[in-house]
């Protein structure tokens, strides 16, 4: 399976199977249209027919290059994953990933929240007690099997109103390093109204990671992420967030600014640009998700829209690669050279088998996405696992599963997309959400063609020096 | 080659990378 598609002036060919990705001249790129389908004098003809002022010789020349790729194993690579896929929905897995909503609680009243503001349903504010926390991480260790890697997230509601919990919590993981052979990768999401020097300090230290939400412009902001009272928020913010990014910049340590864009702001490429502007260098931001009533929501006449502005978007970061203006933008990240292997693109974020969301009763859920629904219960960290129907289910979840998958060329970069979407969507976690879906195949495309980009300018560069 | 710029050389567990 091969994608071919033109962005921002280059021709851009990419092969599915094994991962190759080819920028090629406009005669080639017709007749790898045609390569499969016509015998090749065909294919040439029609080249010379449509490229009159090519020499023969020269589009011959370009059909043998063609060949070449082929022969290489980069060009119309056959699929070698798909027969194994019963194997592998039958694989032993061990939870190495955890989202431990520390906070049942939130100090603002995001519109969009998909957490009920924090409480995630029920009935009254509730934070993670220390004990439940501790039992949590044991659990995690005692389910990890011979993984050294284990990742925690703080998250919640809001986990800075817990923070003590936070950091008592971060000091039990490290002292259980040694004796288990583990290593805990920290990190926590904060909308910043609590941060303080000691909290950063502490982050520093400890947190591999911090994801500060902040929805861009300030009108933007302030309308969908109020206090309860309705009072504005980002200009406590904002400073907060510079002078936390740049200690974490100085220090060496990974951030993000990350936001959620709405039908409110379907510009959104200029929330991004203003997170730019404000000295931020990891950004990113995500389309709101929610039910289709809301005014805010994003709908399905909207996409030619999102997609205009993730074309803008990739045209700026262009121009500003290598400037003192770069950035990254989460959704265009790609690592085409040590990216992760087949197994790990199949089924994306692990929900369910090797990633959990344990809340503050000690209650396990497949992810924070399904925190909040009771179908989904898989467990108890003191009781364990007592629902494996359920991660069976999350086990079958893979990009050959999904029948719209199967035939996607984006399939190994989004790995089928978001489960709890596509349950709030369909009804069904194997699934699609058809909005999302449209806006990944549209990031894939520009993330690609940014590299694309980056080559040539250093080639450019390596020329000119 | 002339025609064609391959972005990458590497083509497509132990379960240890990042979720």
């Amino acid at each position: 399976m091969i994608h071919q598609y033109k962005n921002n002036g280059y021709n851009i060919v990419l092969d599915v199977n094994s991962g190759a990705i080819h920028v090629v001249d406009d005669v080639t790129y017709d007749m790898i249209a045609e390569y499969e389908k016509l015998q090749k004098d065909t294919v040439i003809e029609n080249a010379a027919a449509k490229y009159p002022k090519i020499p023969r010789d020269e589009i011959r020349e370009a059909y043998d290059e063609i060949t070449s790729l082929k022969e290489d194993g980069a060009l119309f690579t056959p699929d070698e994953y798909e027969g194994r896929v019963i194997d592998y929905t039958k694989r032993p897995t061990v939870i190495k990933a955890m989202c431990l909503n520390v906070a049942h609680a939130c100090n603002l009243s995001c519109k969009y929240c998909f957490a009920d503001e924090g409480l995630y349903f029920g009935k009254k504010a509730e934070l993670m007690s220390l004990s439940v926390g501790k039992k949590a991480l044991d659990f995690l260790i005692a389910s990890s099997g011979n993984r050294r890697n284990l990742e925690v997230d703080f998250f919640g509601g809001e986990p800075t109103l817990n923070f003590d919990v936070v950091k008592e919590l971060v000091a039990y993981g490290r002292s259980r390093e040694e004796e288990s052979g583990k290593k805990f990768r920290f990190t926590f999401t904060t909308n910043g109204l609590l941060l303080n020097d000691e909290i950063m300090e502490f982050a520093n230290k400890e947190m591999d990671n911090v994801v500060l939400s902040i929805d861009g412009r300030k009108e933007i902001h302030d309308m969908m992420r109020p206090k309860h009272d309705g009072g504005p928020t980002y200009d406590t913010i904002v400073p907060k967030y510079q002078k936390f990014a740049k200690m974490r910049e100085e220090a060496g340590k990974q951030y993000y600014v990350r936001g959620t864009y709405t039908r409110n702001n379907l510009d959104f490429a200029k929330d991004i640009l203003h997170m730019a502007d404000l000295g931020f260098h990891e950004i990113s931001i995500e389309p709101v998700v929610a039910p289709p009533e809301e005014d805010y929501a994003l709908k399905t006449e909207d996409i030619p829209v999102l997609e205009e502005q993730y074309d803008i978007l990739a045209k700026e970061m262009v121009a500003r690669y290598k400037t003192k203006d770069d950035f990254t933008f989460f959704h265009f990240m790609i690592d085409l050279e040590g990216g992760p292997c087949v197994y790990k693109r199949l089924s994306g974020c692990g929900s369910g088998t090797e990633y959990v969301s344990v809340i503050p009763n000690g209650d396990i859920f497949p992810c924070h996405q399904f925190v909040g629904k009771p179908d989904f219960k898989i467990g108890n960290v003191f009781t364990g696992i007592d629902r494996e129907d359920i991660v069976t289910e999350f086990k079958g979840c893979n990009v050959y599963t999904r029948e719209k998958c199967r035939s996607c060329f984006a399939k190994f970069y989004c790995s089928g997309g978001c489960s709890a979407n596509a349950y709030n969507f369909t009804g069904n976690v194997r699934g699609v959400y058809d909005v999302g879906c449209a806006l990944e195949k549209k990031r894939v495309e520009c993330a690609i063609m940014i590299k694309a980009a980056q080559a040539a300018k250093d080639a450019q560069e390596a020329q000119e020096s | 080659m002339k025609h064609v710029q391959t972005l990458n050389t590497k083509r497509l567990g132990c379960g240890e990378c990042q979720t």
